[in-house]
């Protein structure tokens, strides 16, 4: 724990609490997200989560998997072998926040995690979310593995319905920050937060020292501020890949986030 | 012999490791929001077994409600057709719903019950697993929606109906090809949302950890039964085991007893059947173990039709209950240590096996169980004239009357 934070850790310790923006690869194409990239990267976003398209997404609603059925049906079926490289072009530009992978476990077991490793490595790719890959499996051991050798962190969930036990096994494997999911269910727009959040918030700071931040039903720039009052980070997915498709309604939308985020809680 | 038809708990647990893996197959790759129901289901499952009231009620709904056991049936005039010494069928399609989807369908109901879970849901493919799963809930007194892909309603529309008789809603899946794979995802979506208050009654050998050792404890009956009228019947000799495979409930319900209680030396050969489709060589087939690869699907690792890419495939078969890209992690295992041979029949060869059933013997299977069928005149070509087969009839064709007559079957 005496280590200096990581690239993704710091990202939450910079006086304010961080916006966590999440958009989808190759959606609406290669370049539009390439340009939404970009637009929420200039509007302030603090950390980039960066979607791989897949066919089966358990853990997303509607409007997520509806952009990963368009960025599979385009560019020749768009996967995490070109997120990766979507991530790296992206991650060499300047002013980049940093990016963070979230992807089915099944593309990487395809791929083999040693050249997920490498390759998320060599792209410059600060963070891995695998929302089908719970802490405690053989896998999640071994991708970390991988992850770790090359300073990648891995960010796993808790739930409203974790006990205390699944606490202390996702804050102990957590690195970069910890995602709590606010309420049960898929992602999406939500209109209202559970009461229970404050008492999710808390019960996971108990379990580990990471930044926490929240995510799953977090749509309106009053909705971000009201978590941001509670939380390290707000992760914001459905209502920005709703605007993917046109990067300067994105990157104002962004802009009202960030606003409310920064100064919202505090 | 109440107690000997049924798994008892170290049964039901002997071959997952403690995180669920059957060799490098299984586990629970699932969101954390129903990491701590899986793990409770687990504890439940474990004392339900252990809890002697429990197991007598099953026991008692199995013989008065479900009919059971069922018959061991000595198909001679099959046989003769075929070209083997004798063929007996194990009649799952005489149970209660027609299937042999009840077995698990009640005893998880009874276990959703036990939990105190006031609402049950399933997902269903040809509509047996819903069907039984309306079935064990209106007995239960418990609510039920059950999933289904929009082209399943299609082709399955009796079955829709039965259920909603039956007091289910069924709930259309329009995702992907409309098939049990997108009403599986629905299902586990649901869930996720749903899961404090609701019991997710999987309907195959599939899922994460605990689902496929959950449903083989509650299938298990099918091979349990099956050893002991063999002795009934004085047969010390059978040369072969058949059963088809989608997700693989009726096959490792048949074949685990056979692996556990025979020696490796006396073992009859166990074979599954899954569904070639159009053919294997084609993209329409349901093949996973004759064609997948290793992959992550639905909370579980097994063979799985994949791209390049990692995305699941969608599967094709005529029969709804075998159009699955994925197959249970334990049949993976199985087929990895040899203990099982995997064959692929096609929707042909499946439909001629369903005519030759009906007219030599006036038994109408499933056309799921007929891809089991249509390994017979195959396995008379290996083993001989005097060979003596077990094949597991796991569902009536009642349900499938429209689709054999689109086929052109007359």
């Amino acid at each position: 724990m005496s280590s200096a934070p990581s690239r993704l850790e710091a990202a939450f310790l910079k006086g304010h609490p961080a916006l966590v923006a999440y958009l989808m690869g190759g959606y609406p194409d290669r370049a539009g997200s390439l340009a939404a990239l970009v637009a929420v990267a200039c509007a302030g976003a603090d950390v980039i989560e960066l979607g791989v398209p897949y066919a089966d997404p358990l853990a997303d609603g509607p409007v997520i998997q509806h952009a990963a059925e368009a960025a599979r049906a385009c560019e020749g079926s768009f996967g995490l072998a070109e997120t990766l490289d979507l991530a790296g072009e992206a991650a060499a530009l300047p002013g980049m926040p940093p990016l963070v992978v979230m992807t089915y476990l099944n593309p990487m077991m395809r791929m083999g995690l040693a050249k997920v490793g490498q390759k998320a490595a060599e792209a410059g790719v600060a963070g891995f979310i695998v929302p089908d890959m719970p802490p405690d499996n053989p896998m999640a051991v071994q991708w970390k593995r991988e992850a770790v050798a090359r300073g990648i962190d891995t960010v796993f969930l808790a739930a409203p319905t974790s006990t205390p036990e699944r606490l202390a096994v996702v804050g102990e494997a957590s690195t970069g920050f910890v995602y709590v999911v606010s309420s049960l269910g898929v992602t999406g727009e939500r209109t209202q937060l559970p009461a229970e959040l404050t008492d999710l918030v808390a019960r996971v700071r108990a379990s580990s020292p990471l930044p926490v931040a929240v995510g799953f039903g977090v749509s309106t720039p009053a909705q971000a501020a009201t978590v941001s009052a509670i939380a390290d980070g707000v992760i914001v997915g459905s209502a920005l890949v709703r605007r993917q498709d046109d990067p300067s309604a994105l990157g104002e939308f962004v802009g009202q986030l960030v606003s409310a985020v920064h100064t919202g809680g505090r | 012999m109440s107690d000997a038809l049924l798994p008892s708990a170290d049964d039901a647990y002997s071959s997952p490791d403690a995180q669920g893996f059957y060799g490098p197959y299984g586990g629970t790759f699932v969101p954390e929001t129903v990491m701590p129901a899986l793990a409770e289901l687990s504890e439940a499952y474990e004392s339900a077994m252990q809890d002697a009231a429990f197991r007598e009620r099953l026991s008692y709904l199995l013989a008065e409600y479900v009919g059971r056991p069922s018959p061991l049936y000595k198909a001679e005039r099959l046989a003769e057709a075929v070209g083997l010494g004798a063929v007996y069928l194990t009649r799952e399609d005489l149970n209660h719903t027609g299937a042999h989807k009840i077995n698990n369908s009640l005893g998880q109901c009874m276990l959703a019950q036990r939990m105190g879970k006031r609402r049950v849901i399933a997902e269903t493919g040809a509509g047996q697993h819903g069907v039984a799963t309306a079935t064990a809930a209106a007995l239960l007194g418990l609510e039920c929606a059950v999933f289904m892909g929009v082209e399943d309603i299609r082709r399955q529309s009796l079955n829709v109906y039965k259920m909603k008789l039956l007091g289910a809603e069924v709930v259309p899946v329009d995702e992907g090809g409309g098939t049990l794979a997108d009403a599986t995802t629905a299902a586990l979506r649901h869930w996720v949302e749903r899961v404090e208050d609701t019991f997710y009654v999987i309907g195959s050998t599939v899922g994460p950890h605990p689902y496929p050792a959950i449903v083989r404890g509650f299938q298990c009956v099918i091979g349990e039964e099956t050893l002991v009228q063999l002795e009934v019947k004085n047969i010390d000799h059978v040369d072969a085991v058949i059963a088809c495979v989608g997700g693989g409930s009726n096959a490792i319900g048949m074949f685990y007893p056979f692996l556990r209680h025979l020696p490796a030396g006396s073992r009859p050969l166990l074979i599954g059947a899954e569904a070639a489709g159009l053919g294997v060589e084609t993209d329409k087939h349901g093949a996973a173990l004759t064609k997948g690869t290793p992959g992550v699907m639905h909370g579980f690792y097994s063979y799985l039709l994949q791209d390049d890419a990692g995305n699941p495939l969608e599967a094709y078969s005529i029969s709804a209950g075998l159009d699955y890209p994925g197959v249970g992690p334990e049949h993976g295992s199985l087929k990895d240590s040899g203990l099982v041979r995997y064959e692929a029949v096609t929707d042909a060869d499946a439909l001629e096996a369903f005519v030759l059933l009906t007219r030599t013997e006036g038994i109408i299977p499933a056309i799921e169980s007929s891809h089991a069928l249509a390994l017979l005149p195959r396995l008379a070509a290996e083993l001989g004239p005097d060979a003596v087969l077990v094949l597991n009839v796991s569902g009536r064709g009642d349900k499938d009357m429209d689709i054999v007559r689109e086929a052109g079957v007359e």
